[in-house]
């Protein structure tokens, strides 16, 4: 759906994107992931047809940015980091005006922008002025105006900047089902946001992409070793040894707890062996319960931190 | 195209903008009349050449707004990645603020009332005047537009127009004083040369063509800023 190759752009001697390359497949779901600068706004920029880019070829349903620009914009709604809102009309005229820009079918206009706000959640304001809205309604007419014409793909850069935690939920929940019909592209510095709603992930770093994969094969990746958190009954010693006894555990650390006897142990295990069933068993045989047991493998915060910071070698 | 003239109008009259603009242009140009009537004179169309001056100053703050204010405000990428093209865009604006000024010449049409009431204006005299006027404020508009393109500032756009129309003005003036071949070159391009046949009555084909080619240019010209600006490989 789209595919974007050897895009780079240059401001003078500025380098924004360097030469990245990647394909989005119809009806995926994808997050573009990176620290501030990194050249992701850049990117959506270009992709959607704002700014040109220096080299290389951006195409949107086979169609060419650059050829066929107004063939790739109908097909676009795009939500970029300011939304870009006329704040002297009402939030009706100002989604009736997207609609009359996006050629929407006239008749199809008012019931389509309807359905909009009821799905955004601004229906109550439709009348007042833009400029009078708090920023979090603000956001969400900015993302209404995104989803005007039913297009084929939306690029939201931070959709969910400026949200209260309830609507930041709800608009998850809304991107999540839109993202059954359209194909999405989303921008966040949210890690667990694109990690709970993006099918594969997109980390980029100084204008050049880090890492593309699935949320889950990039923690497999990093984790040379799987860690859990088991909280177990019984004398801390002998539970203890016993955990180092068992095959594939590589170290245990323990973190007390105020009730007698039970602790919280951290096992770091090789990924080859699952030893949660044979530490189970272990335990069983002498009678210490497992009060609870946690996955703690690599976050995407970790991931992140860990691809985009440079530690250079002091000396 | 007429999503973006429609929005624009309104949007004029959404601001006090379009209101003072519109009041100032009445009530100097009631000025004009009142002291033209007390001097016994008939004859609207000198009150209309006196308000050409005035329009070099009020149609430039009327269009700084057009095209500065979308890059400011952040609404230009709305319109940019939209499938519509620059020239339609364009042409929207500037239909819309040449609109807001036939609303103000069309408010002059008060003193018509008067003048036929009491007097016996000359008809076709008339009427080239008023064509007059329209095609010179239209051109104004044009180039009024075509500044605020140019930057992001609305003042700077104003500030531009006006210095532009006054050259052009002035124009007319210098090459009364010079002679020979920049005495010719000057009047060609001075836009108030060719005002003065519609003054009585003659509407002059050539300068009509004169008028609309220029408008075209200016508004070409914009065109060719925006395009520039989007397709630039930085």
């Amino acid at each position: 759906m789209i595919e974007v190759q050897n895009l780079t752009k240059t401001y003078g001697q500025i380098t924004a994107v360097n030469n990245i390359s990647f394909t989005i497949e119809k009806g995926e779901i994808v997050g573009f992931l990176g620290p501030n600068g990194a050249g992701k706004s850049t990117t959506m920029n270009i992709i959607t047809g704002f700014i040109p880019s220096t080299e290389g070829t951006v195409k949107v349903d086979g169609y060419d940015i650059m050829e066929n620009p107004k063939e790739v914009k109908k097909r676009i709604g795009y939500l970029p980091e300011l939304p870009p809102l006329y704040m002297d009309m009402t939030v009706q005229d100002y989604l009736y005006f997207s609609s009359e820009l996006k050629s929407v079918d006239k008749k199809k206009r008012k019931g389509q922008i309807n359905e909009i706000m009821e799905l955004v959640r601004i229906t109550d304001v439709r009348k007042r002025l833009i400029k009078n809205l708090s920023k979090g309604y603000k956001q969400r007419v900015g993302l209404a105006q995104a989803l005007i014409g039913n297009p084929e793909v939306l690029i939201l850069d931070e959709p969910t900047v400026g949200l209260d935690p309830k609507q930041i939920i709800e608009i998850r929940r809304l991107i999540k089902a839109l993202g059954k019909e359209h194909t999405i592209i989303l921008s966040s510095h949210i890690l667990p946001e694109v990690s709970a709603i993006c099918e594969r992930v997109i980390i980029i770093n100084k204008g050049e992409i880090a890492a593309i994969d699935t949320p889950e094969n990039l923690s497999k990746g990093f984790d040379n070793s799987s860690k859990f958190s088991i909280r177990i009954a019984g004398p801390k010693n002998s539970v203890l040894n016993l955990l180092k006894g068992v095959y594939g555990v590589k170290s245990v650390d323990v973190n007390e707890r105020k009730e007698q006897d039970v602790n919280d142990y951290i096992v770091d295990s090789t990924t080859e062996v699952d030893v949660r069933r044979p530490i189970f068993y272990e335990l069983a045989k002498y009678g210490y319960p497992i009060l609870e047991l946690k996955s703690l493998s690599m976050s995407l915060e970790d991931i992140f931190l860990q691809l985009t910071t440079e530690e250079k070698e002091v000396g | 195209m007429y999503a973006i003239f429609k929005r624009e109008f309104k949007a004029y009259f959404y601001s006090p903008i379009a209101y003072v603009l519109i009041g100032l242009f009445i009530l100097i140009s009631s000025i004009f009349f009142l002291s033209n009537i007390y001097g016994g004179y008939a004859d609207f169309n000198s009150n209309l050449s006196q308000m050409n001056f005035v329009l070099l100053f009020i149609l430039p703050i009327l269009t700084m707004r057009l095209l500065s204010e979308e890059r400011k405000n952040g609404t230009e990428v709305l319109l940019v990645t939209s499938p519509v093209n620059v020239t339609g865009i364009v042409v929207g604006k500037y239909l819309a603020a040449v609109a807001v000024f036939l609303v103000m010449t069309a408010l002059t049409s008060v003193y018509q009332f008067i003048l036929f009431g009491f007097g016996n204006p000359a008809v076709a005299q008339l009427i080239g005047g008023y064509v007059a006027f329209i095609l010179l404020g239209c051109c104004f508009i044009a180039v009024g537009l075509f500044a605020s393109s140019l930057t992001e500032s609305q003042i700077i756009a104003a500030v531009t127009g006006i210095i532009s129309l006054l050259v052009m003005w002035l124009m007319g003036y210098i090459s009364s004083f010079t002679t020979g071949f920049v005495s010719k070159v000057l009047s060609w391009f001075s836009i108030l040369e060719r005002y003065d046949d519609f003054n009585i009555g003659i509407l002059n084909l050539g300068s009509i063509i004169y008028y609309i080619s220029f408008i075209f240019v200016f508004l070409f010209l914009t065109i060719r800023v925006i395009e520039k600006r989007r397709w630039s490989k930085g």
